[in-house]
């Protein structure tokens, strides 16, 4: 047996006629830091709490670290959670929260002491024991949350959206805090999110899941270079999808004829299709380069017209009307210089350009 | 309240408040005050001050046991009243029951019925079931009674009760019974001590069901009704009466105290 730490297999679980879950089966690996993707209801959080203890699979058995976890109940489990809400007991000071697991841990006061002090060193709260829950901003009852859980030196932690409640800029700090905190101390976390960015940022593999299923898995850079299938490549980050037909296909280059884009050439692709077969040639917004004068060249080059625009800052986007197609293609431009005045001009012609890497070429059905 | 009006020419809602506080609380200071008049007569003038209806009503020992048995009966439907309404209060935040209005509505009727009439029902069924009338029927009667209370009390308690905060205390490695006592019962305890105080108080003054329900042992308000009768026993019972005002004073004092101790420690989580 490789080095999983937990192993789903087969793992259903149905809520009467809602199949929240629907035959999982995937390793994690020890020390990983995995995410599971999807959008809201896709089943994410049972999965987790399956792992937990919370939820008992309708079919299919958890394995966290070789045994088999069915008949173990929550509190007899070698793993912990932290909650979407924190779940920090307000009746408990910030000592008291950590130290909530260690009853039955055996250590003296002093070495208990110790651990909590150590604990909250790793939080950066050092001196916020005698805290309130109440008085802990939303970012510190997450760090208690995690250091309650830690303590434990559980071998999964796992964490349900922890991120969640924070704002914008607390929660793009806390993010690489949890990584640095994963990598300092080397425990598997198992992590929900629905936020496709937090996975990509946090995570070594990237579980997406849709509707119960687990659609596939992938470190961040694969799922959203060459992601598997139009859900994947559709969910994480912004995508063109142009419909076409392959035209040939020679080891893992191919030709595609499609209607807007013209013949496309693709290497290194990640499907391999073979002649005749139906696809999508997909692009990512930021890999088509508009030009602004004729570039001469017809290859790889598709002309339009400019539509709507958007600024956001370090980067635009603007749609592009292509003949053939009725939806606009997505352009993201990042704004190197200050002046942008391409930007306000509609209608105006443009050419855009991409090279044969940076296609994606699925299967169509 | 106009900060700027000197106090000797007071509004028209200062007046108002005085004169309304003024209608509760002086007969109540009654109390005391004739508890320590010499006269044996409930009459102005005053005669003099004098301890000795404190020193009666130590002595007089059918007031004592009335006393006691009020306290037995209190504590008892205290207790027993608040566990079932904890239990039930935990069914009906906590699981989807069926029907779970109808069960609700079902265990809150005694709230409406009058007293009166749940009486003569409780007495028909008591008498029917040929269970000879005593202080454990008065404790049957006021725990129906006291019950809808305690439920109504606790179930506003537990309904801001976050259920993550058993789940992670099951997570940390505690088992249920352990998780009720470091989390469940710590939280909702402020709810439970104002339940006792609650239950306790309605069974400590219920006349109606007593008087109905009980036999040769009277409980304190069906035996300062019956004092009624006999002027010379008044005194003592108004000793009594400043007695009990005074302990109900720091009863309800504590339990206000606790109280906002309970509403700070949990104001994060939503109660
Ligand atoms: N206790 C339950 N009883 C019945 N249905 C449930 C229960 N828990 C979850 N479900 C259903 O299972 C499905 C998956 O729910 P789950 O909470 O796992 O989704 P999620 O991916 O965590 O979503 P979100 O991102 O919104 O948290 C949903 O359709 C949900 O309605
Ligand atoms: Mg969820």
């Amino acid at each position: 047996m490789s080095d999983a730490i937990i192993s789903f297999q087969g793992v259903s679980k149905h809520f009467g006629s809602v199949k929240a879950v629907e035959d999982a089966s995937f390793d994690i690996q020890r020390g990983e830091f995995f995410s599971l993707l999807g959008p809201s209801g896709c089943g994410k959080t049972t999965l987790l709490r399956m792992v937990a203890g919370f939820e008992i699979p309708s079919a299919g058995e958890i394995m966290i670290d070789g045994q088999p976890m069915s008949a173990t109940p929550p509190n007899h489990r070698p793993v912990n959670m932290v909650f979407q809400n924190y779940a920090i007991f307000p009746h408990l000071d910030v000592r008291n929260n950590i130290a909530f697991g260690m009853r039955k841990a055996g250590l003296t006061r002093a070495e208990l002491d110790k651990r909590i002090d150590e604990a909250l060193e790793l939080i950066k709260l050092p001196g916020y024991g005698k805290r309130g829950a109440e008085e802990l901003s939303g970012g510190q009852r997450q760090r208690v949350a995690l250091a309650r859980a830690l303590i434990k030196q559980p071998k999964v932690l796992l964490l349900d959206e922890p991120l969640g409640a924070l704002d914008k800029k607390l929660r793009e700090q806390m993010q690489i805090e949890l990584r640095q905190l994963q990598q300092q101390i080397g425990i598997t976390f198992l992590f929900v999110t629905h936020d496709q960015e937090e996975a990509l940022t946090l995570s070594d593999r990237i579980a997406v899941m849709s509707e119960g299923a687990v659609i596939e898995i992938a470190s961040p850079a694969q799922l959203y270079e060459s992601p598997g299938s139009r859900f994947v490549a559709d969910f994480i980050g912004s995508m063109n999808f142009f419909e076409g037909e392959v035209t040939s296909s020679t080891g893992n280059t191919m030709t595609v004829q499609t209607g807007a884009l013209g013949t496309v050439s693709v290497s290194d692709s990640r499907a391999q299709m073979t002649s005749g077969q139906k696809a999508w040639v997909a692009i990512r917004p930021e890999k088509m380069q508009p030009v602004f004068s004729d570039p001469g060249t017809g290859i790889n080059t598709v002309t339009g017209t400019m539509g709507p625009s958007a600024y956001l800052g370090d980067r635009s986007h603007f749609y592009v009307h292509l003949p053939q197609r009725e939806e606009p293609a997505l352009v993201a431009l990042q704004n190197l210089e200050r002046s942008m005045n391409h930007l306000h001009k509609p209608n105006q012609t443009v050419w855009l350009q991409w090279t044969s890497d940076a296609v994606v070429v699925l299967p169509r059905d | 309240m106009n900060a700027n009006r000197p106090w000797w020419r007071p509004d028209g809602f200062t007046v108002y408040a005085v004169i309304y506080l003024t209608f509760i609380y002086l007969p109540v200071l009654f109390l005391p005050l004739f508890s320590f008049n010499k006269s044996k007569y409930i009459a102005f003038p005053l005669k003099g001050f004098t301890l000795q209806w404190y020193q009666k009503m130590i002595n007089t020992p059918d007031l004592l046991e009335a006393l006691m048995n009020s306290v037995k009966v209190g504590v008892a439907v205290a207790i027993l009243s608040t566990m079932f309404g904890l239990l039930a209060a935990k069914a009906v935040t906590r699981y989807r029951i069926p029907g779970r209005g109808a069960v609700m509505g079902f265990i809150m009727v005694p709230l409406v019925i009058p007293g009166i009439i749940l009486a003569i029902s409780l007495l028909i069924l008591i008498s029917q079931l040929d269970i000879p009338l005593s202080l454990w029927t008065v404790g049957f009667a006021h725990m129906l009674l006291c019950t809808p209370f305690a439920m109504l009390v606790l179930i506003s308690r537990m309904e801001g009760f976050d259920r993550c905060l058993e789940e992670a205390a099951l997570d940390l490695g505690e088992n249920a019974w352990m998780t009720f006592w470091r989390v469940t019962f710590p939280i909702v305890l402020p709810g439970i001590v104002a339940s006792l105080l609650l239950t306790f108080t309605i069974s400590f003054d219920e006349f109606v069901l007593a008087f109905f329900l009980t036999s040769t042992d009277p409980t304190l308000p069906i035996y300062i009704w019956s004092s009624l009768r006999f002027p010379t026993k008044i005194p003592a019972v108004l000793a009594l009466g400043a007695s009990i005002f005074v302990i109900s004073f720091f009863v309800v004092a504590f339990a206000e105290w606790f109280r906002r101790r309970g509403v700070k420690t949990d104001s994060t989580s939503g109660f």
